[in-house]
């Protein structure tokens, strides 16, 4: 589903990415681990089609449709949903206008307020105090709401790849834990994820079918799940 | 006299969907320029009172005295010598809608008025050039006793309450423009609210300017008597002319103790209008001011709404918006002069620069001593969307008492590469994505103003984001 050959990145003219590989396929969970600085998140955003990424690539695909040329909103037009490691503060938009405007965007005819009521059915199963749905997106929420909010999107918007970048920073135990299951769950119904994330904690919940471990703007290694657990022994210094 | 305007030759702007003229009769249009001659030819063609006419004259003397203001936006290219002063249009004040000529019906149909007509508003005040050509006031209005007229009307039916107020919270040398509007003002409203009547439903005019070089200098009064209510709202738009045109008004308000007034305004002159504007409301005790004020068009608009807490625990408020696009400056602000103790102020101002726009706050909030417990919180955002255009900020703090409390936020942002990004993320074009932000940043503001103002105000910066991203 998503195809990914000796792909390049440069942002600002210093090349952060050199060469990766990877492919998810339809319905597996692929986890991107790595120590800070190894060019994860750059490929995450290189993924999603943020323009500060500067993307060269032998093949970069989706579903065989060629992303290079795709802006964004194109990219999320096909299925492709990144759940921000810091989503950002928008003032005077609130998560149901942005959905409203996300889910017609892709052509789809939506009534704003069965729309309503997904949203609130959907922040009921997640702890979303719901004063915060009515608010500016992003405005004033802790780190942990934040997130949740991520999840809340993804359970409408209904992507075909989920990309989460970072996910379980500044998140308690119980938050995590719904958090995964959440994402189980769509994975469960046919949703590709790849998860990027330094720690393990996470991937307890969300169990992995591949693991791929970057270094320095490339792979390093490739596996399984054991992988996971080597580096919880071991951390990144193996790969030195 | 009469003159038909011609709008043959005039071209079609489509970026300004309001930017359209009607032939229209007009009964005299004054030669160009300004005389004492022509200053006496007004009021004598309206049968003022003596005492006005000597008011019009001695503001006119002033006006040829005091010098233009420097500070603000560039009045060079304002030649006064070539507007004309004053125009009547053909048709007076018809009293119902069959009676309105159809050309005059085809703008209203155009700019909504029918709309307003049908959905009930209040009494409907739309001034046409000079004069009021139509207006109905809902019998409901005048059974509380509130009395909603065009100036003119006022000041032959109440000259007594005219004489009183008039030119008091504004003086005709408090600045140039004023001293000209006091001279050769024609039009505008006025408004008296009696003691404890709240008056419900907004009131409402419009306002146009259509000919060419016409001049506009609307005068409203608004008197909001003890323990009253009241929101007044002015909405405008202006056909595409090429010439530069002048709108120098003088709105005065008086807020009487415990009396609540709101005055609403959406100003969207072409982009050839210089509006230059004084605005000042007089606050007693216990009484609370409001200014809502959103600048979408002319060239130049110079324009900052006061209140004078005259009276303890008085409180003004101003939320302004202003939208500086391609050959626009926005000079807009608000001045809060706290008098008594215990006075309260808010200014919240938001400014949105685009296309070489450039746009100014000025604002000044001024405690004098005495004024103790006074408190005052001023909050100025401004957007700006590309490196070609401009945001200033000059905020001036005179304080005079020890015991008062003063806030100032001020935040200048570039429309955020990561929010545009965010929100494309989930399948919305950029164009879409920007408007989001954009009206998203002006939301505190426009969520103060009635709903089909604000759906306007959205449609037109829609309208002004198309083709902005590429």
């Amino acid at each position: 589903m998503l195809k990914i050959r000796n792909l390049k990145v440069k942002i600002e003219g210093k090349e952060i990415l050199k060469g990766v590989d990877l492919e998810v396929k339809k319905g597996e969970v692929v986890a991107l681990m790595g120590p800070n600085g190894s060019g994860k998140s750059s490929l995450a955003n290189t993924l999603i089609g943020n323009t500060k990424y500067e993307a060269e690539a032998e093949e970069l695909s989706f579903e065989g449709i060629c992303l290079l040329e795709l802006k964004p909103d194109a990219r999320a037009r096909l299925g492709i949903m990144m759940s921000f490691q810091y989503p950002v503060a928008i003032s005077g938009v609130t998560v149901r206008e942005m959905l409203l405007a996300s889910l017609r965007g892709r052509g789809l005819t939506v009534s704003a307020l069965d729309l309503k009521k997904q949203i609130a059915e959907e922040g009921e199963r997640l702890h979303i105090d719901e004063h915060l749905l009515t608010r500016s997106i992003n405005e004033g929420f802790s780190g942990g709401e934040k997130k949740k909010l991520e999840i809340l999107q993804m359970r409408i918007l209904k992507p075909k790849l989920l990309i989460l970048d970072e996910v379980d920073s500044g998140l308690d135990i119980d938050a995590l834990a719904l958090i995964a299951k959440n994402v189980v769950e769509m994975v469960k119904a046919g949703m590709s994820v790849l998860v990027i994330t330094h720690y393990q904690r996470l991937l307890k919940y969300l169990v992995p079918d591949r693991v791929v471990v970057m270094k320095n703007g490339e792979v390093v290694d490739r596996g399984g799940k054991e992988i996971v657990d080597k580096l919880e022994a071991q951390g990144y210094k193996s790969y030195e | 006299m009469s003159k038909k305007t011609d709008n043959q030759t005039l071209p079609e702007d489509k970026l300004y969907p309001l930017g359209h003229t009607d032939d229209v009769e007009y009964s005299f249009t004054a030669e160009k320029g300004l005389t004492e001659g022509l200053v006496r030819k007004i009021s004598s063609l309206k049968n003022e009172p003596e005492w006005m006419l000597e008011i019009r004259l001695k503001a006119y003397k002033k006006y040829l005295e005091m010098k233009m203001p420097t500070w603000g936006g560039d009045l060079s290219p304002i030649d006064f010598d070539d507007i004309r002063y004053y125009i009547k249009p053909k048709n007076q004040e018809a009293k119902t809608w069959a009676d309105v000529p159809e050309a005059i019906k085809n703008t209203f149909e155009k700019i909504g008025v029918p709309e307003a007509e049908r959905e009930l508003l209040a009494g409907v005040k739309s001034q046409y050039d000079s004069e009021v050509v139509y207006g109905s006031l809902k019998k409901a209005l005048s059974e509380k006793g509130v009395i909603f007229l065009s100036m003119d009307e006022g000041l032959r039916e109440y000259p007594e309450i005219v004489k009183e107020h008039f030119g008091k919270v504004i003086p005709m040398g408090d600045n140039k423009l004023a001293a000209l509007n006091t001279a050769v003002w024609s039009g505008g409203s006025f408004v008296y609210v009696p003691k404890n009547v709240d008056v419900g439903l907004p009131l409402q005019a419009y306002f146009r300017i259509n000919t060419e070089r016409a001049g506009q200098f609307e005068r409203t009064l608004i008197i909001a008597e003890e323990g009253s209510k009241m929101h007044y709202i002015e909405g405008c738009s202006a056909p595409s002319f090429s010439s530069a045109s002048l709108h120098a008004a003088v709105v005065e308000i008086y807020v009487k103790k415990n009396a609540k007034v709101q005055y609403s305004t959406v100003q969207n002159w072409f982009k050839n209008v210089y509006n230059l504007v004084t605005k000042r409301a007089r606050v007693m005790e216990n009484a609370e001011m409001r200014w809502v004020d959103g600048n979408l068009g002319s060239h130049l608009t110079m324009k900052y709404p006061s209140c004078i807490l005259a009276g303890r625990k008085a409180h003004g408020e101003v939320l302004s918006i202003a939208w500086a696009g391609e050959g626009q400056h926005q000079d807009t602000g608000a001045k809060m002069i706290h008098l008594a103790p215990e006075t309260t102020s808010q200014i919240i101002s938001k400014s949105i620069s685009k296309n070489g726009g450039r746009a100014t706050y000025r604002g000044m909030v001024h405690m004098v001593p005495g004024a103790w417990g006074a408190r005052s919180k001023v909050v100025c955002d401004a957007l700006i969307l590309d490196e070609k255009s401009r945001s200033d900020t000059y905020p001036v703090n005179k304080i005079q008492e020890n015991d008062v409390v003063l806030e100032h936020e001020a935040t200048v942002s570039r429309i955020g590469e990561e929010q545009l990004l965010y929100l494309m993320s989930r399948g919305i074009g950029a164009e879409e994505a920007s408007t989001m932000i954009v009206n998203g940043f002006m939301e505190p503001v426009v969520k103060e103003i009635p709903l089909e103002y604000a759906v306007e105000m959205n449609r037109l910066v829609g309208l002004e984001m198309e083709g902005s991203v590429g």
